[in-house]
C-alpha cells in the first residue's frame, strides 16, 4: 500500500483519479475533493452503471487507503454490518475456565475486543490506518438500518453496549451508494454531501472508451459512443452502462472490427443490451440505421 | 451586501421553492466554500450544490433558483454602483452599420456546437442588437427569444442518423442546445431591460411547469415502477408489530447460546425465530372502458409494475364483465406487448362498453369467493361510473368483508365524485377511497397504508 494522499486542490484530485483509471466529471472530482477535506461523508446517486462503485475503488487507490466495502442488501442487521460476538469462542471459553475462575474474571473476559468479530463498519472506524468505507446500495436497506448509520455518519463513532463507545481513530472517507429506488431518509441526506452521477456526454464517454482501450480505431470508438448514446435513448428495461461500453469496445478489438456495421452490431449486441425484450427493440430501432 | 448575505439569501430563495435546507446544510456550504476556489464560477456552483440540492428534483430547483436569484443579485449590485454598458455596446456597434445575419448565424451555430458559453453569450447580445435595429421588439421576453431564434433560422431536428461515412458530418442542432441559447438570450434581454428601466422586475416564484421534471411515457413507466417497490415494501412489512406473539414459534439456537452468556451458558432466556412476512396477496380490478381511456394506460403501468414486483397476485380488467389478465402478464414481460395482448382478447365489452359494476363484483365474487381470506388486499382501479346502472353495492360490501382490506383508486379529481354519474360514495364505506391519476397520488396512497393507527 502507498503513502496515503492529502489533496491540496480539485485538479490534483481530478489527475489522481484520471491516473488510476477513473476520468471524473467537474463535480465529481470537486465532490471527492471535499470529501477528503471537510470529512463528510457523500451519498453518491445515479442510473445503474455510471461508475459509482468505481468511483470508491478509484478513490481508494488514488488516496492510497484500503477499501472497506459494505454491501447492502434487504434484511441486512447489525449482526453483519458493524459487530457480532464470537459466542462459539465466548462458550468455549466459559467451558475451559468454568471451575476456579471467579465470576466476574469471566465476565468481564468474554466481552472483551478478542470475542468481537468485527464487521465492514467497525472496521473501518477501528482501523489505524485511514481507509475508504464504501456502502454500496443504501437503498436496499430498511429505515431503521440507516438510522442505525447516523450515529457513524455524523460523528464516526459506534456504541456498543458492553464495551462502551468505540471512536474512530483515523478518519474515513465515506461514500455512499443509491440506486435511487428508494428515497432515503432527510437525516441521511443532512448529514451527506450530494453527489449525482448521470450518464456522461458523448465527448467523456469517448475520452473513457479511449482510455480503457486505447488501441481501438478512432473511427470505431466514435460510433460506438454514438450507438451507445442512441441506445441509452431508448426505453429499455436495463440501458447499458459505461462498463458494457468499455467491454463492447474491447470485444470490437479483439474482433479486429474497422467499422461498426449492421451485421457486427447483430453479433456484438449482446454485450450491451441484456433483455430479450431489450434485443429486439434495440436491433429494430438502432440497428437498421447502421450502414449495411 | 456581502457575500455571506448573499448566500444566505440564496438559501432563503430555495427554501421558498421547497428545497428544505437546515442550518446545519448552510454551515457545509460555507466549509465547502473555504475549501475551493470559489470566485470561480464553477465549482462555487458545485460546491453549492454539492451542499445544499440533494436529490435530483432538488438539484433543478437549485439551477434555476441559482441563475435567477445570482443573475438579479449581479443587476441590482450594477444598478446600486451605477455601471451601464448599454452606451458603449451601442457606440461599437455603430461601426458595422449592417450586421449580416447569414455570417451571425454561423458563428453561433460554431459556438452552440462547441458549447463556448461565452462566445454564445456575445452572440446573443449582437442578435439582440441586430434585431432591436429592425425595431420588432415586442417588449415580451418569451416573444423575442422566439421571434430572434426564428430570424436567425435555428430549428431543432429530430435526432440524426448514423451514416457510414466518417464522424466529421455535420450533426444538426439538439433541442438542448437551442434551449441553452435561448436561455442566454432571454437573459441579455432582461438585462438589457433592467438597464432601461433602471430597476429590477419583482421576483417571482418558479411556476410548476418550470420546476416539473421533463417526462415522457418511458419515464412514467419506470416512476410507477418506483412507487410499486415501495407498495410491495409497505404491504409485506405492515400490521406484523399488531400481530401479538405466534403460536408456534421455532428456538433460534444461535440467538439462545448468545442470550445465554449473560447466565453463564445457561439457556435461561429463549430467543425465537423471528417470523419473516407473509408474502401479501392482491387482488387487482382495473377498469379498462372509455370513460377511463385516459387513466387506464396509467392503471395498466401500475398493474404491470404490481405484477414485476408480486408472484401472488392475480389481476383482472373489467368494462362489463370480468377477465383475468394475470397470464397474460406472466407471459408478456414488455408492458407494450401487455396492453396490446389485453386490448385484443380481454373480451370485457359486451354490447355497450360502459361499465356495469353490479356484474362485475357478482362476477368477481364467483370467481374468487373461496380464495379470499383476510390477509388479501383487493386494490379497484376505476373511476366508480355506473352509467345509471345499479352500483350493487351489497355485493362489494360483501368482497370487502370477505378480503382483509380493500382499497379503490379513482382516476378522477376528488371534484367529480359523485358527481354525475360516478356513485363512488356508494362504495366509500366498505373501503379506503383514494384519487389517483399521477404518480405523486400513487404515492400518497402508498404512504397513506402505513399511517399509524391505521389498519
Amino acid at each position: 500500500m502507498s503513502t496515503p494522499v492529502v489533496p491540496a486542490s480539485v485538479e490534483e484530485v481530478a489527475d489522481g483519479l484520471e491516473r488510476v483509471g477513473y476520468l471524473p466529471g467537474e463535480s465529481t472530482a470537486l465532490v471527492s475533493y471535499l470529501a477528503a477535506r471537510l470529512g463528510k461523508p457523500v451519498l453518491v446517486e445515479g442510473p445503474a452503471g455510471v461508475g459509482k462503485t468505481e468511483l470508491a475503488k478509484a478513490l481508494a487507490k488514488y488516496l492510497g487507503r484500503s477499501l472497506v466495502r459494505l454491501q447492502c442488501y434487504e434484511g441486512l442487521d447489525e449482526a453483519k454490518a458493524l459487530y457480532e460476538w464470537n459466542y462459539r469462542k465466548q462458550l468455549l471459553r466459559i467451558q475451559t475456565e468454568a471451575e476456579g475462575t471467579g465470576w466476574q474474571a469471566v465476565q468481564d473476559d468474554i466481552f472483551g475486543e478478542e470475542f468481537l468479530l468485527p464487521r465492514p463498519l467497525l472496521q473501518a472506524i477501528a482501523s489505524p490506518e485511514p481507509v475508504v468505507l464504501l456502502v454500496d446500495e443504501i437503498d436496499k436497506t430498511d429505515q431503521e438500518f440507516e438510522a442505525m448509520l447516523l450515529e457513524l455518519l455524523s460523528d464516526f463513532q459506534i456504541s456498543i453496549p458492553e464495551l462502551g463507545r468505540i471512536e474512530a481513530r483515523t478518519h474515513p472517507v465515506v461514500l455512499l451508494t443509491s440506486n435511487n429506488s428508494r428515497e432515503l431518509t432527510e437525516a441521511l441526506k443532512r448529514r451527506c454531501l450530494y453527489l449525482w452521477l448521470d450518464y456522461p456526454s458523448a465527448e467523456r464517454e469517448l475520452e473513457i472508451v479511449r482510455l480503457h482501450a486505447p488501441d481501438l480505431p478512432d473511427v470505431v470508438a466514435q460510433r460506438l459512443v454514438e450507438v451507445v448514446a442512441m441506445v441509452r435513448e431508448l426505453d429499455l428495461k436495463k440501458p447499458p452502462s459505461i462498463a458494457e461500453s468499455i467491454d463492447w469496445a474491447r470485444a470490437l478489438l479483439l474482433l479486429g472490427a474497422q467499422d461498426i456495421d449492421q451485421q457486427t452490431f447483430r453479433e456484438t449486441l449482446s454485450i450491451i443490451v441484456k433483455h430479450r425484450t431489450d434485443l429486439d427493440t434495440v436491433a429494430e430501432r438502432v440497428g437498421v440505421r447502421l450502414a449495411a | 451586501m456581502p457575500l455571506d448575505a448573499h448566500l444566505i439569501g440564496f438559501a432563503e430563495a430555495l427554501r421558498a421553492e421547497g428545497v428544505a435546507i437546515g442550518t446545519s446544510e448552510l454551515n457545509d456550504a460555507f466549509a465547502a466554500l473555504g475549501e475551493v476556489e470559489w470566485t470561480r464560477a464553477a465549482p462555487f456552483k458545485e460546491a453549492l450544490a454539492a451542499t445544499l440540492a440533494k436529490s435530483p428534483d432538488d438539484r433543478r430547483v437549485f439551477d434555476l433558483v441559482f441563475e435567477r436569484y445570482f443573475f438579479r443579485a449581479a443587476e441590482g449590485a450594477a444598478l446600486e454602483a451605477g455601471v451601464r454598458e448599454g452606451a458603449a455596446a451601442e457606440a461599437g456597434m455603430a461601426g458595422s452599420d449592417r450586421i449580416d445575419f447569414d455570417a451571425l448565424r454561423e458563428q453561433i451555430l460554431e459556438a452552440i456546437r462547441d458549447g463556448d458559453e461565452a462566445a454564445l453569450r456575445d452572440l446573443a447580445r449582437l442578435a439582440i442588437a441586430a434585431f432591436g435595429r429592425r425595431g420588432q421588439g415586442s417588449g415580451v421576453l418569451g416573444v423575442d427569444v422566439q421571434r430572434i431564434r426564428r430570424a436567425l433560422g435555428l430549428k431543432s431536428e429530430p435526432p440524426g442518423l448514423v451514416k457510414g461515412e466518417g464522424a466529421a458530418q455535420e450533426l444538426p442542432l439538439t433541442r438542448e442546445q437551442i434551449r441553452r441559447f435561448e436561455a442566454q438570450l432571454r437573459r441579455e434581454l432582461e438585462r438589457a431591460q433592467i438597464e432601461r428601466t433602471q430597476s429590477l422586475p419583482p421576483a417571482r416564484p418558479l411556476n410548476e411547469l418550470d420546476r416539473a421534471l421533463p417526462s415522457g411515457p418511458a419515464q412514467d413507466l419506470a416512476a410507477v415502477h418506483r412507487v410499486v417497490t415501495q407498495l410491495k415494501r409497505r404491504l409485506a412489512t405492515q400490521g406484523h408489530q399488531a400481530r401479538g406473539h405466534a403460536r408456534h414459534a421455532h428456538v433460534d439456537v444461535r440467538r439462545t447460546m448468545r442470550a445465554s452468556l449473560e447466565t453463564g451458558g445457561v439457556p435461561v432466556v429463549l430467543k425465537y425465530k423471528p417470523r419473516r412476512p407473509r408474502r401479501p396477496e392482491l387482488y387487482v380490478l382495473c377498469d379498462v372502458s372509455t370513460s377511463v381511456t385516459s387513466a387506464s394506460v396509467f392503471f395498466l403501468s401500475v398493474l404491470h409494475a404490481l405484477h414485476d414486483s408480486f408472484r401472488r397476485m392475480r389481476s383482472f380488467v373489467f368494462v362489463e364483465r370480468i377477465s383475468e389478465v394475470t397470464d397474460v402478464f406472466a407471459r408478456e414481460r414488455s408492458f407494450k406487448a401487455v396492453s396490446d395482448a389485453i386490448s385484443k382478447d380481454a373480451g370485457v365489452a359486451d354490447v355497450s362498453g360502459y361499465t356495469d359494476y353490479g356484474r362485475v363484483w357478482r362476477e368477481f365474487l364467483m370467481q374468487v369467493e373461496d380464495d379470499l381470506h383476510p390477509r388479501a388486499t383487493v386494490i379497484v382501479l376505476g373511476d366508480a361510473r355506473t352509467n345509471g346502472r345499479d352500483p350493487r353495492a351489497d355485493i362489494f360490501a360483501h368482497v370487502a368483508e370477505k378480503a382483509g382490506r380493500t382499497f379503490w383508486l379513482n382516476p378522477e379529481p376528488k371534484l367529480y365524485w359523485n358527481y354525475g354519474d360516478s356513485v363512488i360514495d356508494a362504495y366509500t364505506p366498505y373501503c379506503e377511497a383514494y384519487e389517483c391519476w399521477t404518480t405523486r397520488q400513487l404515492e400518497d396512497f402508498v404512504r397513506a397504508l402505513t399511517r399509524p393507527g391505521y389498519h
